[in-house]
């Protein structure tokens, strides 16, 4: 367990430092001068100068590499060469919403595809399950954008229930804060709910044909009372993994959304910098989505120790 | 709640049919019952309905089966056939039980034993709490589990097959059932331990006065536990009988095959199999099913045969072995 525990943990370091060093080298290797960028083709070569010596970019790149890092870690990553405004406070507020808007969404997908995907799977020979199984199919092939296009229409424009977009803090407003976030984390829901369900389904399929499911019937329990008791945590352990995949897409997912309903994110941080040329915010944003991507993968390698105690074995 | 009628067998199954969705008889019209303390065997090769007689006996078939005819347990009043799944659950685990075949899957892998064992009081409320978990870990030392109370904290795959088996065996006796159900309980298991989980079945059972069905190929195994034998082949029951009287002179040819190929008693000493293999679902041949193998088969063997009797043996065959 413990030698799991340092393992995995040694795993996530190496990969953070590697993802770092990747990101790092591929924003500075690209074609560009930041301080070009930020002063237009039209500026001296001494403002450049200048700017380059403001910012540290004459020093050598491992430099550089190394001072941008020690940020990273006390949430300081430097100062946006464009607006010359500090990155790491802009970069907390963005990425609360996005946590909440991802967080929501995927507590709602699993709130829906649990019991969806093992109704399916129980009642798989019956019409109902199938009826469900094809909705989820379909539910499937349906991009996130295109429902929250879809949901603005109906629920924000015609019934005139929830606002179209932007963005309350629950501090300001818990209220107003719910009712903002429900259509973009029902939006990037459903389609991670109908892909999840499908996994859910499939394992709790595999479960009900295993031999201890029929050991708990003949102990007396029914099979909903089997399930729920013995079917269920066994299910969980694939469906962890998918899980863990999905929160990948989901962050993918939100850049989308966010646009749509126009909520102060990462996403739409990111495409802001892009767009901008803001260089440096480029790389803390992607550094902190990769980062959030491999921690979520170790939290998952965690669960299933939790889950499996196969894997608790002593080596 | 229903009482206990005297003199009425634990087991009563009569015309038991069970045919799958296109029509398909996996088993016809079965007839047996098993008293109170009394042992039964039920032999045949793979194929001839086994354990699907198992299955439908503790209500557990799978859902696309369809059965018919009469399953009647001790202290219940109505035919388990149609009966309402709520009071089929409360009957298994404590009137009935069951032991399966692979211990090494019978078990979840992820709950420790002794929470296993301590469930089947719980959900038949014989026990909570603190108290089921004691009750938990003296079963598990009754079946002979080292360690008892260190052996209930322990998870499945921490046990071997012998050991996971005696688990299945405590949880299985825990409500102290009326009939025990055994499907092939040592067939996955080391030779060497093989006899040992019979022996704890075998004063399981005695010592509570329980019924029990178990099924088996070998026929040592049966000569070992049982003491009357029912012979099935083609979901049919083909011969029963004392289990001594049925080995040493059998009077249906696939009894006399299955006999002879386990060496038992056979004339030859050596292995002998029975010819040709065991159909598929479906495929047995109408009157007799086991006439496409019978030496003995003759055009008579096309119409059902009637069950014929002498004494406490019984088989179905137009000629029986010792017939003049």
């Amino acid at each position: 367990m413990l030698w799991r525990l340092l393992t995995r943990t040694g795993v996530l370091l190496v990969s953070l430092a590697v993802a770092s060093v990747a990101v790092f080298a591929t924003m500075n290797i690209l074609p560009g001068d930041p301080a070009e960028v930020a002063l237009g083709v039209n500026a001296t070569e001494g403002a450049k100068a200048a700017l380059r010596t403001e910012f540290g970019l004459d020093r050598p790149l491992p430099v550089q590499y190394a001072d941008w890092m020690g940020g990273m870690l006390t949430f300081d990553p430097g100062i946006s060469y464009v607006s010359k405004a500090a990155i790491g406070p802009q970069v907390l507020d963005r990425l609360l919403v996005t946590l909440w808007l991802v967080g929501a969404a995927m507590a709602l997908a699993i709130l829906v595809a649990v019991p969806m995907g093992t109704w399916m799977a129980v009642r798989h020979r019956h019409p109902d399950g199938v009826a469900l199984a094809a909705v989820s199919q379909v539910g499937v092939a349906v991009p996130a954008f295109l429902v929250g296009v879809l949901f603005i229409a109906v629920f924000a424009v015609r019934l005139r229930w929830l606002p179209s977009g932007g963005w309350v803090a629950p501090a300001d407003d818990p209220v107003e804060f719910v009712r903002h976030l429900v259509l973009p984390a029902t939006a990037l829901a459903l389609v991670q709910a109908a892909v999840l369900s499908r996994y859910v389904r499939s394992a709790v399929l595999d479960v009900l044909r295993e031999d201890y499911l029929r050991t708990a019937r003949a102990k007396g329990l029914t099979p909903v009372g089997a399930m729920v008791r013995h079917g269920l945590r066994n299910a969980a352990i694939p469906v962890v993994t998918v899980l863990g995949l999905q929160l990948a897409t989901l962050l993918v997912g939100a850049v989308v959304v966010e646009q749509v309903f126009t909520l102060p994110g990462l996403g739409t941080l990111l495409l802001g910098a892009v767009g901008q040329r803001d260089l440096l915010m480029v790389q803390t944003v992607v550094m902190l989505l990769v980062a959030a991507v491999l921690i979520i993968n170790w939290l998952v390698d965690l669960v299933y120790v939790v889950l499996d105690p196969r894997l608790r074995v002593a080596r | 709640m229903t009482t206990d009628q005297p003199g009425r067998p634990a087991l009563q199954v009569r015309d038991l049919s069970v045919t799958t969705r296109s029509g398909t008889h996996l088993l016809s019209d079965l007839t047996f019952a098993i008293a109170d303390g009394e042992r039964v065997g039920l032999i045949g090769e793979s194929g001839s309905g086994k354990s699907l007689t198992a299955l439908a006996v503790m209500g557990l078939l799978s859902e696309s089966l369809t059965a018919t005819g009469g399953i009647r347990v001790s202290g219940h009043e109505r035919n388990l056939i149609g009966e309402r799944e709520g009071a089929l659950s409360r009957l298994r685990g404590t009137t009935m039980a069951m032991v399966f075949q692979e211990p090494m899957t019978a078990l979840n892998p992820t709950m420790r034993v002794g929470q296993q064992v301590a469930e089947v009081l719980t959900i038949h409320r014989r026990a909570r709490g603190a108290q089921a978990r004691e009750r938990a870990v003296a079963l598990l030392d009754q079946v002979g589990l080292p360690e008892p109370a260190e052996t209930a904290h322990a998870f499945p795959h921490q046990l071997s097959g012998g050991q996971r088996q005696r688990v299945v065996i405590a949880m299985a006796l825990a409500n102290d059932p009326a009939l025990l159900v055994c499907d092939e309980p040592t067939t996955a298991l080391d030779v060497t331990v093989q006899d040992k989980v019979l022996g704890l079945i075998v004063d399981g059972v005695e010592a509570r006065d329980a019924a029990l069905l178990f099924i088996t190929h070998d026929l040592a195994v049966v000569s070992r536990v049982c003491e009357r034998v029912l012979v099935m082949y083609g979901g049919r029951i083909v011969e029963s009988g004392p289990v001594g009287q049925v080995f040493a002179a059998p009077r249906h040819h696939y009894t006399a095959g299955l006999v002879a190929a386990s060496a038992l008693t056979g004339p030859r000493g050596g292995l002998s199999a029975i010819p040709g293999t065991v159909p598929s679902a479906g495929r047995f041949p109408t009157g007799c099913v086991f006439r496409t193998r019978c030496a003995a088969a003759t055009s008579e063997c096309e119409i059902q045969p009637r069950w014929d009797a002498a004494g406490a043996q019984g088989w179905a065959c137009h000629h029986p072995i010792g017939a003049s």
